[in-house]
Parts: C-alpha cells; structure tokens; sequence
C-alpha cells in the first residue's frame, strides 16, 4: 500500500542564519494493507516529521513515498498539489494530534465532510460510539474539552474508510474506556484492509495493534 | 496551457512607473478549485487579481480563460463588452470594500436581482424569490428585501456583496480580502459562510488575503508573492507548515496560530 525509499528531509532556517536541520536520512519502510506499523523512538528524533512526509503536509528533499492510489501507484513526494489533494481524499487520511478548530462549524459537520455519501449517520454514530453524546455533536468542538477534541478529530480520520490511514499520538489524551474504544476501532481498520503507520506513545496501544516497527533514530550529525 | 484549467497565466509582467507589480507571474487555476495569494501590502498580489480579471492590462505576459464550451480567450485580448458579460455571468468579483460593488441606493433585493436581470431574467416573482433566498443563505432576514443598503452593517454588506455575487453561479470568482475591515468575529461569520459555499457550489477562486489564517482555511493551493514575484507555491498546508523560501518563513513566523 506504501511503500518509502531513500526519504529525507532537513528544514533551513532562513531566519536562523541559513541553519540546516537534518531530521530525516536513508527512510526506507513498508506497510502492506491490513498491516500497522508503529514509529518508534525518543522524543525529537522525528517521528511526526516522518509522519507528515508522508501525508505531503513536510515536502520531502529527496527519496519516494510510494502509494497505491485508486489503480495507480504514485508517487506523494514528487507529486503536484492537485495530486495530494486527491489522493488526502481518497487514498491517505490522517489523525493529527490536535483538531484544528474550524469557528462555527459543528463537530458533526467537520466529521460528515470529510466522508461522501450518507455522511452526517455515519458521522453520528461514529461519534456516539466514541463517547461524544449527541446533545453536543450539534456544538462547535471550540469549547470541548482536549479528550473530547481529539475523539472529534479520530471520527474525522477513521469515517473516510482510506485505504492508509496515519494516526499521531491518536490516545493521548484519552482516558482508559475510550482508549479501549480506538484499539478496537484500529484493529477493526486492520481487519478491513487499512494499512496504517502510527506514532504510539502508550505501549500498551502499541502492543495491541502494531504488527511492525520501524525505528526513527535522531540524526548526530546535525550541520 | 495546461489542457483541463479554468483560468492561466504565463510570465506576466507589469510596472507601476519604475516600480515592478508582477515579474513573470505564471499561474493556473482548476475548475472548483480555490487559490490563495498572500503577501504583505505591495507584494503585488492585488496587481495580480486585477490583471487576472482583466481590470487591468499586463505590460507583458497571457492570461486565458476557458469558457464552458472549452474555447480559450486571452482575456486582455477581448472586446470589452465580452468582457463585461463575463463579469456579469460566468465570473463574480468581490471587493474588500462592499460599496464598490453594491448600488447603495438602490434595496438589497434590488441589488442581488439586478445581476440577474443583467443576465437576461425578466419574471418580476422569480428574480424576487432568487433574492430573498440568497439573501437568506447569507444570513441576512428575509425582512430585510426591501431595506437600503446604507442601513446594513459592514459585516451584512459584506454578505450582501456576496449574495450579489453568487446569485448568477459564477464558474469563477475573484476576492480581494473578503474579511478586510471587518470585526473578528463578523470575520469568523463570513469564513464559514464562503467556505461552505464555495464548497457546495464547486466555485473555483482566486482569493487575495494578507491573512494566512484566512487562507489556510479557504485555500487547496497557495502561491506567496514578495515585490511582484511569487517566490513560492504550492499545497496551502506545506507551504504555511514547511515555508522554504526565507519571505515566507518570515510570514509564517510573524502570525500566531496560522
């Protein structure tokens, strides 16, 4: 489903003096459908970086980010905007860390848009059974609580049915009931196909439904 | 030009006096699709709405537009009165300041129902209807049909500029900073608004702002322009969370939570 070769990336600090960071080198990973593999490794070592590489969001400097898309394989590091937006439709969903909150619009809404067809049912079941009750799902999430944001933000993800789906810290701020709920929501994705590439701090998460780990050491050289 | 795009531009260029506005600008833009272009204040990037639109001729450089039939018109090239029915029909073009498109003698019916009267409808009840129920998407009382303009606040001018916009289903609009002027959370009202019906309408757009934030919201692609050029372009989100070119990590920097 995804497949990474050769992928880097460094950030210049045009404001910093031109200063170079090199976060990634030599990346080669896959994941085929029904797989989950997990990124491991300390804190700045460049987990999400990789993460966002490859949902476009970071332009990669070099390598390829592989990806079946419909009946193509494409390729998201050399591909136009217009490509990126259709395979995030399509193809690749992503469950950030944090929701970004959209003024105005209600937490059903900013699910339900990002699936087609018979979208605001899905969406509220969706909800429902990650424990946001009804009675809010009409609520902007601007005023929920950050355990109820992030739910808002997995039933964003997990409704698209993408065939890759990449998860940031998706239990972070969960308690242990709704963790119970993502692990199951996870393996069920599995189990229907979905090749996913997390980032999973609680290792009882990690254990439960990564069947891969690909370890993303900081790089020493950093000039 | 590339085959399937609703407007393109090749190298345009254009000089205020000894000042350059546009230093060969190329840019593309796909049916349904939204573009932002930002920049500070005389990068150029309302130049380029303008040159875009054909308000104004480039010293150099092509901009086509392709009508639904699929035939190409360089747009400078085109008589004006072409030109002006374009305006009228397929393309719409919202201004910062709504007075300059809105007839502020005239009611807020009037001026929603006047741009399809100019396009040909000529039934009393229908054009009526069209407008109560635009004025209605844009959150603006039905009651308030018959009101002068000059009676509504910056925001509803705003929403009623947009009405008068969108009544006749462009293919294409043109925004010169929408939420410009206006308070916060009037700003946040009329976001929502255009987001949702530029969405469900399919409308493609080019969209100037100074704010990113504004253009991370609305935009799939953005292009950043610095003294006329732009100096880098791509997927809104990358450009605005991975900037490359040291003008726009000076512009991503200086903004909070864009």
């Amino acid at each position: 489903m995804l497949e990474v070769t050769g992928l880097a990336k460094a950030f210049t600090l045009h404001l910093q003096a031109g200063l170079r960071i090199r976060v990634l080198a030599h990346v080669d990973l896959r994941v085929d459908a029904g797989q989950c593999l997990a990124l491991v490794g300390p804190s700045g070592a460049g987990k999400s970086t990789l993460l966002r590489s490859l949902y476009g969001n970071y332009g990669a400097d070099s390598g390829q980010i592989r990806v079946r898309h419909g009946d193509d394989i494409v390729d998201l590091a050399a591909a136009s905007p217009r490509v990126v937006v259709d395979i995030r439709a399509r193809t690749i969903g992503y469950v950030s860390q944090f929701l970004r909150v959209v003024p105005r619009v209600a937490a059903i809404d900013i699910v339900a848009e990002a699936a087609s067809g018979d979208r605001r049912a899905r969406a509220a079941a969706l909800l429902s059974r990650l424990n946001i009750p009804a009675r809010l799902h009409a609520l902007p999430p601007a005023t929920f609580s950050g355990g109820e944001q992030q739910r808002v933000n997995l039933a964003r993800g997990f409704i698209g049915g993408h065939p890759v789906l990449l998860l940031d810290e998706p239990t972070a701020s969960l308690d242990d009931a709704n963790r119970d709920i993502v692990i199951a929501m996870i393996l069920e994705a599995k189990a229907a196909g979905t090749a996913i590439v997390g980032i999973f701090h609680d290792t009882e998460v990690r254990d439960a439904v990564a069947d891969l780990r690909y370890h993303v050491a900081p790089i020493q050289d950093a000039a | 030009m590339e085959h399937d795009t609703l407007l393109s531009a090749r190298g345009l260029t254009l000089h205020f006096g000894a000042t350059p506005a546009l230093v060969d600008v190329d840019a593309d833009l796909w049916p349904g699709e939204v573009l932002a272009v930002v920049g500070e204040s005389g990068s150029g990037k309302s130049t380029l709405l303008n040159v875009l639109s054909g308000r104004l001729a480039p010293d150099a450089g092509v901009a086509w537009y392709r009508d639904p039939a699929g035939a190409l018109h360089d747009i400078h090239a085109m008589p004006a009165p072409a030109l002006r029915t374009l305006h009228r029909s397929d393309w719409g073009f919202v201004h910062q300041n709504p007075r300059e498109n809105l007839r502020m003698a005239v009611t807020a019916g009037g001026n929603v129902g006047e741009r399809l009267m100019a396009r040909g409808s000529r039934h009393y009840g229908d054009i009526r209807a069209a407008a109560i129920s635009w004025l209605e998407q844009v959150e603006i009382d039905a009651d308030r049909v018959d009101d002068l303009p000059r009676t509504f606040s910056g925001g509803m001018l705003q929403r009623l500029q947009i009405a008068r916009t969108l009544v006749t289903h462009p293919r294409l609009v043109f925004m010169d900073e929408p939420t410009g002027g206006l308070d916060v959370s009037v700003q946040a009202r009329l976001l929502d608004l255009i987001r949702g019906l530029v969405r469900r309408l399919g409308i493609a757009a080019v969209l100037v702002t100074h704010d990113l934030a504004v253009a991370r919201l609305l935009a799939h692609r953005i292009m950043v322009m610095q003294r006329g050029r732009v100096v880098e372009s791509g997927l809104t989100d990358r450009v605005l969370d991975d900037p490359r070119h040291a003008y726009t990590q000076l512009l991503v920097s200086s903004v909070l939570g864009a």
